[in-house]
């Protein structure tokens, strides 16, 4: 019991200095994703580096924050029907689009 | 009768109960905050105008609390950690730090928030508004919320560590990772409303 304690206290010392260089990539990519914004550029190519850059972002804390690199398959089946329904969910605004009202007028 | 799996993996999911609980309860929060962001694509791509979010909205102050809520990100996981290597002393302190952050961060927005309705700015005045007061606003609820679980955990809830340490530490990561998700949230809301 005592070495598996010790152990595990060793194992929590380097993931310390990981969360660290995360904290190090996340300042960094807020100040980029900032910075960026000033240039100005159409507002497409913002829209696909800003998502990026909060996909990468987002993906950083929950990997390494939420040691989602080392979890449980039961989660990932989790987040994975999570995902799906997200991305369902997010066409619904296309599905809205494409379905206009059109009439057609019978004398 | 004591409740199962509160420290122990339970054999089936290979979790102790409370982990496997947040990440459903998680798994809601996604569909609760993406229905929003939905919304918003909708109410925007609907909109014969949309005002860039620097043109109304104080990008200094959300670079801020960006910055303020991904520190308290760090510091909840390192309380986390020096659980983990039996040390309570930094697990106070790191935790302390985490509300404080967490204060600062609801601090910040009021003065945003206050400084909107001064100029006349309210829910009301536009869609583009609408959308952000209520995003923002169920944001920083669920800021509140883990506030108040925090500080539960930092003050009266720490009586657990010494009956059943394992039991506080898997508390802590599970309020680590809604504590956690929550950052995530703001992440995406920053440039969403802020930046673009």
């Amino acid at each position: 019991m005592k070495i598996t304690d010790t152990a595990r206290a060793e194992e929590v010392k380097r993931h310390v200095r990981v969360y660290i260089s995360v904290f190090v990539a996340l300042m960094a990519l807020t100040i980029i994703t900032v910075t960026i914004s000033y240039l100005h550029l159409s507002v497409t190519a913002a829209v696909i580096v800003a998502l990026i850059i909060a996909t990468i972002k987002g993906s950083l804390v929950a990997s390494y924050f939420m040691h989602l690199i080392s979890e449980r398959k039961i989660i990932f089946a989790v987040l994975a029907l999570t995902v799906i329904f997200f991305i369902g969910m997010m066409f619904l605004p296309l599905l809205g689009h494409s379905d206009t009202v059109t009439y057609k007028y019978v004398p | 009768m004591e409740i199962p799996y509160t420290s122990a993996v339970h054999p089936e999911t290979g979790l102790y109960n409370a982990k496997g609980g947040i990440w459903l309860f998680l798994a809601s929060e996604v569909m609760l905050f993406g229905a929003l962001f939905t919304s918003y694509i909708l109410l925007r791509v609907g909109a014969t105008e949309w005002p860039h979010g620097s043109a109304i909205l104080n990008v200094p102050l959300a670079t801020l609390n960006t910055v303020v809520l991904i520190t308290s990100s760090v510091t909840m996981v390192m309380s986390w950690a020096s659980l983990m290597m039996k040390n309570f002393g930094r697990y106070r302190l790191y935790m302390g730090l985490t509300i404080l952050l967490g204060l600062t961060f609801l601090v910040v927005k009021s003065f945003e928030y206050g400084a909107k309705f001064e100029h006349g700015l309210f829910p009301s005045t536009s869609t583009f508004l609408a959308i952000y007061f209520t995003m923002t606003g169920l944001h920083g609820l669920h800021v509140i919320g883990g506030i108040i679980v925090n500080s539960y955990l930092w003050g009266p809830g720490r009586k657990l560590w010494k009956t059943d340490p394992q039991r506080f530490t898997n508390r802590i990561e599970v309020a680590g990772l809604y504590w956690h998700f929550v950052d995530i949230v703001w992440i995406f809301l920053f440039p969403v409303f802020y930046l673009l």
